[in-house]
């Protein structure tokens, strides 16, 4: 689903540059719910942003759903950002003018689907969040967990590939943590491909894979309980 | 462009975000009410200068004599100066390529009666062109022509309100009237756009009048028409060099204004149309002054629009959206606020320039009837259409540019 090898990333700050990732190898099958662990500075950000093709990577090689990416204008970069990839970000970023179902429709606009289809289509995805009652409520009516589920509901309508989500409990308390977590968690049970990005343990504790990255290297790879191939390797031993 | 879709996001945009969006109607709708208000002002100018100048035709010229005010060839000064049929042969026979009508005017106040009613009127005793010169309009029967000098006919074409003090709303077309003693046959009713007094006149032959008021080949005035085809200049030289041909005719110093004097219309809409020109590069100047201003205003607000927005813009890009459909919206967005805002300025515009109270005082300060032209609404409605799109474009263009991740990060 997702394979990178060798990646680079620099950002020029002033005369010099920083080096953020510095040859990062990963592999994410379909189906998988992985979480990038890391103190900020540690380049998770920048790998989630190359991995949502909202930067350029330097070096090295990104493949997404098999196809090779490279030299992407913006034009065809948003086409795949449409197909392949759902965004859940920190906060939250709906548009603020737009009820929860518009918002939640604006992928389906910009995939050429009709009106009509859209907000049908988008409010079975409110129910599936469980905000189905709060179609027509601007995002300043809601809670942030409310808000959260909203925008899981937005990358989830395209039915994309990957589910990009970007420290998306930051600004929750503990409880709807858990909440946006178990939804999460849910949506991966279906057999959707989930990436988080995350600083807090008991988040990535949640997911079923967890990687971790200390200034622009993966130091650590492992499964983590929660994976069904960790319980089949436990129960066989 | 018809994309339905688009135009929900742009209508839900707009009306989302009121305060923004009438903010920049605001400066362009201002902006085109000046400008309309400046041009129906002009056009008000424009139509009073035309007007006041409309009673007669705009190639007149007058031929007047008066007292000698100079010695000439050991003739004294205070010598009256008298029009005859010669002069107007000489006028005639000389200038034959450059005159379009002419015209002499015997002028006499006479009693007019029909049954027991009568008043006293102003003659005018003229050639057949009269009509054209005076810009007499005809409302029934016929004006006085060439037969009618030839035979000396008695016949009188009366003003509009001749008709109205003596024969009321009864017809008047064939009755005989007595003319200080005479009888006169009416062959016309006439109206004029010079006014009541205007109205007040009655023609006749010239040759008839000669005969029997004095029987002699007096005239009191002669009025030409000059060559339509003469161009402003050739038409003031040719009234100078009538000026001095007549003076040497008349015994007269060639200076001597008083004695005989031509009153050409080609130096007066010179005069009006040196001002005409001037007060048009003014308005051109203020107007187009005013439409900048309102551009560079929607410019400016839509710049501070697009900033605010680069979020949204963000959020879109990473959604899915193209940069073409993000520049899309924004200049479609733009181009319908200054189209709409435009056009409420250019209504408002024009419902004052016709609201009939502001046009009384207009009057007194020679601003008449002010009003557009379709012409300059629809060259507005295009400058407007460009202007929204100037304004979208060029700031659209720099916020599709931007990264989304960049966009995101935007608050």
């Amino acid at each position: 689903m997702l394979e990178i090898k060798k990646l680079h990333k620099s950002y020029p700050i002033g005369k010099d540059s920083l080096h953020v990732l510095k040859g990062i190898d990963l592999h994410i099958k379909e189906g998988e719910f992985v979480s990038i662990m890391g103190s900020s500075g540690s380049g998770k950000s920048t790998l989630l942003n190359i991995v949502g093709l909202l930067d350029e990577h330097d070096e090295g090689d990104y493949y997404l759903n098999g196809q090779l990416i490279k030299n992407l204008n913006e034009k065809k970069a948003a086409i795949l950002r449409n197909k392949f990839l759902g965004f859940v970000f920190q906060s939250f970023n709906l548009i603020s003018y737009k009820t929860a179902l518009e918002n939640v429709a604006l992928p389906l606009y910009y995939k050429g689907i009709k009106r009509k289809e859209r907000l049908k289509t988008a409010l079975e995805y409110l129910d599936k969040v469980g905000l189905k009652d709060w179609a027509s409520h601007l995002p300043n009516e809601l809670s942030g967990g409310q808000k959260q589920r909203v925008a899981i509901a937005r990358a989830l309508v395209t039915n994309p590939k990957v589910v990009l989500a970007d420290e998306p409990t930051g600004a929750l308390d503990s409880t709807t943590t858990d909440n946006v977590m178990d939804l999460l968690r849910d949506i991966n049970n279906e057999g959707m491909t989930v990436f988080v990005i995350t600083h807090e343990e008991e988040v990535a504790a949640q997911t079923k894979r967890i990687v971790r990255l200390k200034d622009g290297v993966i130091i650590s790879d492992e499964l983590t309980a929660n994976n069904d191939s960790f319980k089949h390797a436990v129960k066989a031993l | 462009m018809f994309d339905l879709d688009r135009w929900r996001e742009i209508f839900q945009s707009i009306s989302k975000n009121k305060l923004r969006s009438v903010m920049s109607g605001f400066t362009v709708a201002f902006a085109i009410l000046l400008f309309t208000l400046l041009f129906g002002v002009s056009s008000g100018l424009g139509n009073f200068f035309k007007e006041a100048f409309a009673d007669d035709a705009d190639n007149f010229m007058a031929v007047r004599v008066w007292k000698t005010t100079k010695p000439y060839k050991g003739l004294q000064t205070g010598r009256r100066i008298q029009l005859k049929n010669k002069d107007y042969n000489f006028i005639k026979d000389t200038y034959k390529d450059k005159i379009q009508h002419q015209t002499a005017r015997v002028r006499r106040n006479v009693n007019i009666s029909y049954k027991n009613k009568q008043d006293n009127y102003t003659l005018r005793a003229v050639h057949p062109d009269h009509q054209f010169l005076e810009k007499t309009i005809i409302d029934e029967g016929r004006f006085i022509n060439q037969r009618d000098l030839k035979n000396k006919a008695k016949v009188i074409v009366i003003g509009r309100l001749v008709k109205k003090d003596l024969f009321g709303e009864k017809p008047a077309l064939g009755k005989r009237v007595n003319v200080s003693g005479i009888s006169y046959k009416i062959v016309g009713i006439f109206s004029d756009v010079g006014g009541d007094n205007e109205e007040r006149l009655t023609y006749m032959p010239v040759t008839t009048a000669q005969m029997l008021y004095g029987n002699n080949d007096h005239l009191s005035q002669i009025i030409i028409g000059y060559n339509p085809n003469l161009s402003t200049d050739e038409a003031i030289a040719f009234g100078n060099k009538m000026e001095r041909d007549l003076r040497k005719e008349l015994n007269v110093h060639p200076d001597d204004q008083s004695a005989v004097s031509i009153m050409n219309m080609a130096e007066a809409n010179q005069m009006v149309g040196g001002i005409m020109f001037a007060l048009t590069v003014i308005i051109i100047f203020i107007g187009s002054g005013t439409l900048i201003a309102g551009i560079i205003g929607i410019s400016n607000i839509m710049i501070f629009v697009i900033k605010e927005r680069t979020k949204e813009f963000g959020i879109r890009k990473a959604l899915g959206a193209q940069p073409s459909s993000i520049v899309g919206m924004v200049v479609q967005e733009s181009v319908l606020i200054t189209t709409l805002a435009g056009y409420l300025g250019l209504s408002v515009g024009t419902y004052i320039l016709s609201l009939e109270s502001l046009r009384e005082v207009l009057e007194e300060y020679f601003i008449k009837e002010p009003s557009v032209s379709t012409t300059l609404v629809v060259t507005a409605t295009i400058i407007l259409i460009l202007s929204g799109l100037i304004a979208g474009l060029v700031p659209a263009k720099k916020a599709a540019k931007i990264k989304p991740i960049v966009a995101l990060r935007a608050d």
